[in-house]
Formats: structure tokens, sequence, C-alpha cells
């Protein structure tokens, strides 16, 4: 399979276990289609943090095939992952900021690792962070930011590179209804603009919000699938997102 | 998304140095300090070994076609009168440059200071041989000096040869293994050099590790993060570099005039000249670039064990 056809992820048959421990996630398989909008959902343990970590190429899987934009990311040599890796855009449930630099510093940290000149930064960091709403605490250190800032915070890392696929881990859990719909919105806009967009959330509230969006649920590190729609290989049937536009 | 004016502040480049995305607590410490302290050491150090590699030249080049024929001889008389046959002969003959004859003052000033004035003196004179310093043109060798024996000795009975390189050569074995001491010494200070950079670069990455996770996982390459190390560790090297110059040029420069100031001929020619105060100048960019490579090495090595 050549380029991103058959999806701009495909996992086939992938397991994952830490040590000899038994497989935290066992035979998942599924395809991720440009442009459309996944939903994680398992009860708290189910490996939906496992399974990203295999998505943000944090971890290599102990069997399977993972392919990346058209290419086998589990025999890639690991000087080839950069590349890759910023095609991703990742909000970590444990945000993961850099704590001696600033909120505006951080947000740039993706885009100064691309080699943007500082000044296409200045103005893409200065929108970013308004929109998300904290223009006013750029200069503020991740330790004086609420949680709630924090995870702005760190959203705004994640997308500030417009990235082909975005992963997030929980990233409305430490904000208020409003800003956590707001934050979806944001999301949203993203994926109407292309981007991939896999949200790990245990909130059901959330799911609603996106009616076009096509929900993944791990349980005890299996995923079901009943309908079909993430299979791998894909079945003619399964909606795309050109399908859905 | 709305659009909006720029904020203005102070920006931190990537990989930049202070206070950019390492925090360097622990390489802006202790680290200019032994690195100037190591400096400091290696500039003495190889100071001493060209000083020494200078002094042996000179006081090869000096006594390398030099002679000294005693004229053992009890009866004074006698003894003038051999000398003064000897130097006849060296001084007609076409392969020997220079023939001079040591005073008999010179001589009892030199050894007025172990055996005394009266040593040299009177009926009871300690009896001192003739000593006439020669130099030939070009090297001493083994098979001109048993030609210039045997000539002698057919005139000159009582008459003992000595080349100069002879009876020196064990203190130019002494120099060469001082030299050797000062070239093992830079060598060792380098590699400890080395080893504290490793050391220091191992305990930034610990320190940093999250940072250093964060940005593999943005998509930063090992190169950009072996460099944030790489300048860190530059600056540090540079500034102890710097000051490790001048403590150790500032001491050798005070002993090079202490030395001087002996008034020996053979240490005077132990002096530093400009290709080697150059050499020395070089030191601190050798431990800045040891510096640099050492932390790039240790960094690029850890970070090979990450995903």
């Amino acid at each position: 399979m050549s380029g991103t056809e058959g999806g701009i992820v495909q996992f086939d048959n992938v397991g994952l276990r830490y040590g000899t421990d038994r497989e935290v996630l066992s035979d998942i398989s599924f395809t991720l289609h440009p442009g459309s909008f996944y939903f994680l959902t398992g009860a708290s343990g189910a490996g939906k943090t496992s399974l990203l970590r295999l998505l943000y190429l944090a971890q290599r899987p102990s069997r399977g095939m993972i392919r990346m934009f058209g290419t086998d990311v589990i025999t890639l040599p690991r000087r080839a992952l950069p590349e890759y890796r910023r095609r991703l855009g990742t909000v970590f449930q444990d945000f993961r900021l850099v704590s001696h630099l600033s909120a505006f510093d951080n947000v740039a940290l993706p885009l100064r690792v691309s080699g943007v000149p500082e000044s296409g930064i200045r103005k893409a960091v200065a929108d970013m962070l308004e929109w998300v709403g904290l223009a006013h605490r750029a200069d503020a250190r991740p330790p004086t930011l609420s949680g709630g800032e924090q995870q702005r915070v760190a959203i705004a890392r994640a997308v500030i590179a417009r990235p082909e696929v975005l992963v997030a881990d929980e990233p409305t859990g430490n904000v208020d209804p409003d800003m956590a719909l707001k934050l979806l919105r944001l999301f949203q806009a993203l994926n109407r603009l292309g981007t991939t967009v896999v949200v790990a959330t245990h909130d059901v509230h959330l799911l609603k919000k996106v009616p076009d969006s096509l929900i993944m649920r791990l349980d005890k590190g299996r995923l079901s699938d009943p309908t079909g729609a993430l299979r791998y290989p894909p079945r003619p049937a399964a909606r795309s997102a050109e399908e859905r536009a | 998304m709305a659009s909006l004016s720029p904020i203005r502040r102070k920006q931190t480049r990537f990989g930049g140095g202070r206070g950019g995305l390492l925090q360097q607590a622990r390489l802006t410490g202790p680290m200019p300090w032994v690195i100037a302290i190591m400096v400091a050491l290696t500039v003495m150090a190889a100071a001493a070994g060209l000083a020494l590699d200078n002094l042996a030249d000179n006081a090869r080049a000096e006594i390398s076609g030099g002679l000294t024929v005693q004229v053992v001889e009890g009866g004074p008389a006698e003894r003038e009168r051999q000398a003064e046959v000897a130097v006849a002969l060296l001084t007609n003959r076409e392969d020997i440059a220079e023939v001079r004859r040591v005073p008999d003052a010179e001589l009892a000033a030199l050894i007025d200071p172990w055996l005394g004035e009266a040593a040299g003196a009177g009926d009871e004179a300690i009896p001192i041989p003739a000593l006439i310093d020669v130099r030939f043109r070009g090297p001493v060798t083994d098979r001109r000096l048993v030609e210039l024996r045997d000539a002698l000795l057919a005139s000159v009975p009582s008459a003992r040869i000595d080349a100069q390189a002879g009876w020196l050569a064990p203190v130019f074995q002494a120099i060469a293994s001082l030299q050797w001491l000062a070239v093992g010494l830079v060598v060792l200070l380098a590699a400890t050099s080395a080893a504290a950079v490793w050391l220091a670069a191992r305990s930034a990455l610990g320190s940093n590790r999250d940072t250093i996770e964060i940005v593999h996982l943005l998509g930063g390459t090992d190169r950009q993060i072996a460099r944030l190390f790489e300048r860190s560790i530059a600056v540090d090297a540079v500034i102890g570099g710097a000051v490790g110059l001048l403590l150790g040029a500032g001491a050798v420069i005070l002993l090079g005039r202490q030395f001087a100031a002996l008034g020996s001929g053979m240490v005077a020619g132990g002096g530093l000249d400009l290709a080697d105060w150059l050499a020395v100048g070089a030191i601190p960019l050798a431990a800045v670039a040891i510096a640099m490579l050492t932390a790039r090495l240790t960094v690029l090595g850890a970070l090979r064990r990450m995903l």
C-alpha cells in the first residue's frame, strides 16, 4: 500500500506488553482516515493511554504492524522518527509542559523544533494563546498556571504546528464545561481543515457534541468495533472522510 | 481563529544558551572552574615541556661539536709544555674550528668553592690538569674522536679527551624523560577534562530528562538536543579556558623571569619563543573542542537508549 489511501494510520494485529507482564493491548486493528474525528473511550485501565503512546510514537508495540502516512513505522530506524512525530500533535494527560519556560515558549516549542523562523513564530503563538484565552498569561510559567490553564497551553502547543493527526489524552479533563466545549470546537475546526483527530475521553457527554465522530471503545486492552468502521484493512463500506463530506 | 497583534516579549530560541530550553544550573556551577584549573595546569605542563625542548636544543647545538682535552701531568713545567704542544697541534688541524686554553685563573675559580684558594697556589698546590676547550667542525663522532686521540697521544702522552656530548648524555636523557612526563601530564589532563565534561553532561541529562523527552516527542532530533548541550558546555569551556590560560600563562611568565634571573647559560636557553606561545595559546581552543566533542558523544550515546 502506498501513500495514505488505506488510511492515514493503520494498526494491524498490534499487541503491547511491558516486560514479561501480560499484554495491555491485544489484537488491535483499525484504520484512521484522513480528516476523520475519533473518540477513544474505555474504563480506566482499559489501555487508552498505552494505545495513544503507540499513536504518538512514544512506544513500539510488542507485535503487529503500524503504518503512518503510508510508512511502516515499526521497522523505521529511530533517526527517522522525528520527521513523523512532527506531523503529529499530542495533548498529554499530564500536560508535560516545560516548567521553566513561559506559556508562550511552551506553545512555540514545536515550531522552534521544526526550524520555523522567530518572525513567523511570534504572531502564530500570540494568536493561538489568544484563542485559548491565555494571551494575558503568555509570560507565566506552568507552575503558576491553574490546571485548566496548563491544559489549554498543552492544547495550544499540540495544534500550533497544524498537525496531520492530533492525539489528545483527556484534553477536557481539567476545564469547565464552557471551556471544554470551546476546546472541542477548536478540535473540530482543525478537523475541518483536514486534521485527523483522536480524543481519548471518558466523558460520554463529549461524544454527543461531535455527531460525525467515530467511536473506538477499548475494553481490557481489546478494541471493540461493532460497526466495522475502524476495520483494517478497511471495508469498502467503511465511512471515509470524503464520504462523510 | 482571531487575528491578533503580536505579543512583544523576549524570545527563547530553540537551543539557545542560558535561560533557554535546558535548565543549566549543573553546567554553570563548577564546570567553568574545573575547566579553568585543567587548562591552567595543561598550559604549565605544556610550557614546561616546550621550555625543556628549547633548553635541550640549545645545549645540544652548543656542545654537539665540543670536546675537552685534559693534560693530566703532575709536574707543572711538563704539564705546561704538553698543553702548549696540544694547543699548537689542535690549532693546525683543518677539522677543528676553535681551540681555547682555559686560563689557570678560570680553573682556580672553578675549584675554589670546593678546595679553597690555597689549593691552586704555592709549592703544595694540588696538581690541576690543563684544560683545552675544542670545537670540531661538525658533530663529534666516535671515529673522529679516536683519530684525534691517536694523533694527540703521539705528541702529548698525558692527554685525555672527552666529548662534551658524552658526559652530558645523562642530562639529555633526564631532560627527555621530563619532556615525556610533560606530554603525559598534558594527555592525562585532557582525559580528566573530558571525564569531567562527561560527568557534567550526564548530570545535566538527568536533570533535564523530562524536557528532553518532551522535545523528543515533539519531533526534536538527537542532533538538536545534543547541540543544546554542546553550546552550553562550549560557553563554560570558553570562560574556563580564558581564565585557565590567564592563570597558566601568568605562572609561566613569572617562573620564566625567576629562572632567567639565575643567569645560568643552560637555563636561559629554556625560554619560550613565539611559536611556543602560539601553541600554548591553542590549549584553551583544544579544551573547548574536547569539551564540545565529549558533550556531543555523551548526549548522543544517552539519547540512543530512548525511542
